[in-house]
Formats: C-alpha cells, sequence, structure tokens
C-alpha cells in the first residue's frame, strides 16, 4: 500500500507528518528536539528509515542527529564541523574580510545509493561529507578554497550553502548553491569546482553579471533530465539546460519574480512550482494572497493556484527549504509557511489543504514517497 | 566528585534526568569539569564549549556558589564547596523573552 511520509523542520523541534497514497487523513508525530530549531530534516534514498535532522541554535550550536526507524527514535552523532587547511576570509555585509567561522548545518543530501554517505551545506558555506552514517564529518575543502572565496558575502540570513544537487547519472558532478556567491559545480567530486552563474544578473552587485555574488535562494532538478536546472534567486526565476554552462531568466507572467523554493513536478520535467513572494523589502505574499504558481512550459508562461489556499489576510512567508513533492502517480506537492501551517496538495497543486495549521514556522519539508 | 547541573536541552541529549557527577582530574580548574563531563557525556561535546575555538557558548553562562564564573578562565580553580561537592556547579542557558 502506498503511503507519504513528509518531515518537517521547524524553529521549535521536528514533525513527521504521514499519510496513505489518499493523502487525505494524516497522522502527526512530534516535536521531536521540542523547543530547538530544526534547521533540516531529510531521508536516504537507499534507506528511508535512515533520516539526519541538523539542530542549529544559538545556545548549543549545531547537533545533528540521526533515526534508523523513519523518525520514531533518534540519537545524536559527530557534531564536529571542522574547516581543513588554510581557513581565508570572506567578504562581510561591510565590506571587510572576514575568517570562516562555522556556524551551522543548513542542508543534507544523502547519497542515492548508501545510507552512510551524506553531504552536508554549512554556513559559513561550505561542504562536508560523512561516510560513516554521520560518525564523523570531513570538509571537502576544494569549494570554500576556491580563488573566488574572499568575494562571497553573507545574504541577511547568512553565509550558506543551502542546496546540494547530485548528477543521478554521475554522483561525482554535485551542484551547491550560495546565498550570496552562486552556484558552483564539481565533476570530481568535490575535489575542484567552479562557479556556473552565467547569465544571472543582480543588480545588488557592482557589477550585476559578475561570476560570483549572486543570491541564489534555491535551484532544483528533475532527475530524469539532470542537465536541466531551475533556480529561484533573490530575484529572478531561472533555468539552464546545459548544467549550468548557461542560464536563461523564465520569469515570464509572474506577478513577483522574488521568492525563495522552487521545486519540480516528480512525473512532468517541464512542470515547476514557485511561491511568490512580494519582495525582498516585504517577505509576504502579493495582496495578502497566498498563491503558489506553476508553469508547465519550463517557465515563462505560470498560472496561479489558489484552491484552498488563504486569498486575503495572509502575510506569511514559505522559506527555500520548505516546499517538496512526493512521486506517487498524482503528484503531490507540500510547503510550509512562517505562520506554521502546512500545505499539501495530492493533484500537483489544483487543490490544497491544510495538514496542520499551528507548527512553529517551517523552516525545512521533505516528502518521502513509498510506493 | 563534582556536581553539575545542566539546562533542560542538554539533560535531554545526554540522556540524564537531574544532576549529574563527574570525576575531575587535578587540578580541579573550569575546563577540568567541561572535559570531564564531555567525556562522561559525548554527546555534549560542542554544545558547552566551541569545537573550534574551545570557548564558551556566549548564550550559556557558568554559575557556582552565588558567583558568575562565566568569565573565568579554563585554568580557574573551582570554588571549594564545589570542588567538596556542597555546591553544584550550573551551566546556565541565557534566558530570551518574547
Amino acid at each position: 500500500m502506498s503511503r507519504v511520509r513528509v518531515l518537517v523542520g521547524t524553529r521549535k523541534g521536528a514533525f513527521v507528518l504521514t499519510s496513505d497514497g489518499k493523502r487525505k487523513d494524516w497522522r502527526v508525530d512530534g516535536p521531536f528536539f521540542s523547543g530547538l530549531p530544526i534547521y533540516h530534516v531529510k531521508g536516504s534514498p537507499a534507506d528511508p528509515d535512515r533520516l539526519y535532522a541538523s539542530e542549529a541554535g544559538d545556545w548549543f550550536g549545531q547537533v545533528v542527529h540521526r533515526s534508523d526507524d523513519g523518525g520514531s527514535t533518534w540519537r545524536a552523532v559527530d557534531n564536529t564541523f571542522q574547516y581543513e587547511g588554510q581557513i581565508g576570509t570572506h567578504q562581510f555585509y561591510d565590506g571587510t574580510q572576514r575568517p570562516w567561522a562555522f556556524k551551522r548545518i543548513w542542508h543534507f543530501e544523502p547519497s542515492a545509493t548508501d545510507p552512510d554517505t551524506v553531504y552536508a551545506g554549512a554556513e559559513d558555506a561550505a561542504l562536508f561529507r560523512t561516510t560513516d552514517g554521520g560518525a564523523s564529518w570531513h570538509e571537502l575543502p576544494g569549494l570554500r578554497c576556491h580563488e573566488s572565496g574572499p568575494k562571497w558575502m553573507p545574504g541577511a540570513g547568512g553565509m550558506g550553502l543551502h542546496t546540494i544537487l547530485i548528477d543521478p547519472r554521475d554522483p561525482r558532478r554535485i551542484y551547491i548553491a550560495i546565498s550570496a556567491a552562486g552556484v558552483f559545480r564539481t565533476d570530481d567530486g568535490g575535489e575542484t569546482w567552479r562557479p556556473i552563474n552565467r547569465g544571472l544578473t543582480s543588480n545588488f552587485m557592482p557589477n550585476p553579471t559578475a561570476e560570483v555574488g549572486h543570491c541564489v535562494h534555491r535551484i532544483t532538478m528533475h532527475p530524469s533530465r539532470p542537465d536541466v536546472l531551475f533556480m529561484q534567486k533573490h530575484w529572478d526565476v531561472m533555468r539552464t539546460d546545459d548544467a549550468g554552462e548557461s542560464w536563461q531568466e523564465v520569469s515570464g507572467n509572474l506577478p513577483t519574480d522574488f521568492g525563495f523554493p522552487i521545486s519540480v513536478h516528480a512525473h512532468e520535467p517541464e512542470t515547476v512550482y514557485v511561491v511568490p513572494i512580494k519582495s525582498d523589502s516585504e517577505h509576504f505574499p502579493i495582496e495578502g494572497k497566498l498563491r503558489v504558481y506553476r508553469s508547465k512550459t519550463g517557465g515563462h508562461e505560470w498560472e496561479p493556484l489558489t484552491a484552498g489556499l488563504p486569498q486575503e489576510h495572509c502575510y506569511v512567508n514559505v522559506l527555500r527549504e520548505a516546499m517538496d513533492v512526493d512521486s506517487l502517480d498524482e503528484c503531490g506537492v507540500y510547503f510550509g509557511t512562517t505562520g506554521g501551517q502546512l500545505y499539501a496538495s495530492a493533484d500537483s497543486g489544483e487543490n490544497w489543504s491544510a495538514i496542520v495549521r499551528d507548527l512553529p514556522a517551517v523552516l525545512s519539508v521533505e516528502a518521502q514517497t513509498f510506493a | 566528585m563534582i556536581r553539575v547541573v545542566l539546562p533542560f536541552h542538554l539533560r535531554n541529549l545526554a540522556r540524564v534526568e537531574g544532576e549529574v557527577r563527574v570525576c575531575v582530574d587535578d587540578p580541579p580548574t573550569l575546563g577540568a569539569v567541561l572535559d570531564a563531563l564531555e567525556a562522561a557525556y559525548p554527546t555534549l561535546r560542542g554544545t558547552i564549549r566551541d569545537h573550534q575555538t574551545r570557548s564558551r557558548r556566549p548564550f550559556l553562562r557558568f554559575f557556582a556558589c552565588q558567583e558568575d564564573l562565566s568569565f573565568e578562565a579554563m585554568e580557574a580553580t573551582l570554588p571549594e564547596a564545589v570542588i567538596r561537592g556542597i555546591e553544584p556547579f550550573l551551566v546556565v542557558g541565557a534566558i530570551a523573552g518574547g
């Protein structure tokens, strides 16, 4: 019998939501790690009951939790994230150079084939990896030590490495995105990296088309077409058809092209979802109407999806990690808000309802499908 | 044995209830009690002191005998009452309102 599990990280703990394939009735378990900020919870594709959670608070720093039973029980694993070799400096908000300093893990990306291998994206931006199920973490310093590193700078939320995409054809090709540096790609398993930001324009930069410095909010790919990436940038929705060699804007008729998350339909590689947010000065939906926008044409042409979503007095935000899809025959789409609502659609976004309405602010949403 | 009181979240992480007691090598310093605590409860490593700098996390405080020891050097000897187990060593999370 098919079922879905949705892993939710919030400002005050983690939650595990489960339902059968109808996705009508949901069980809500949690909070786990109650009272603590959980930036991300993600399961291994190779062993879906193996979960990793990033607890990252101001009081106690970074803690990594692992579950081997789908989230029923957890244990802490290693939380040592040490930069390797020369620490170096990056640009700070005021333009001065600051040494890299580890703050937290924003994102876990487990290997598709090995539940013990997981990549972790850090603030200050760096890529770490475990190959022993979290017993130890080691940096892949080639990224942080890229010659452009001194030009990277934090976005308002910090200088986080927030997205990691592994090419399903070749796990040595990995894409990562950093706010605010941009997108980088390795073709040799993380030894060497190069920025792939050609075509991006960011008007907050002295040189709007510079090689690095772009505030990329999120990138995503459909596994059947790993050379095609979609991006929600600080402003602009973008796509590349050549593995990041060049990007084209596909914002089209969106009411605003500012936003954070972006997701691709599980079965339609040209169907893309975004949640437009009014602006970088006003982090809430336009006119107080919470609308998901869907393009079935890979961008340019977008349609609002509103059925079941609040269309007045709604002033929440949807953060970059807080949207995902399941892969049941009728694709489910999920997103969480800073107001604590977890919205779900069991029909590709046509109709929405809240699984739960009053969680703490939602930081991350990951859907697991059990066909 | 040194008596240590941990804040709620660290008790949960260490899976302990109430006070914990740790044996501290001589000399019984602030750093030595933290070393002993981390040795006895490895999941606490990095949560009281930063892994890299070994400094106290800024939102935590160390109290004992009605004194704030937060800014004492790690080499500072603990108060006699703490060494003798009469008074606990307190790790306290800074209060957060709002």
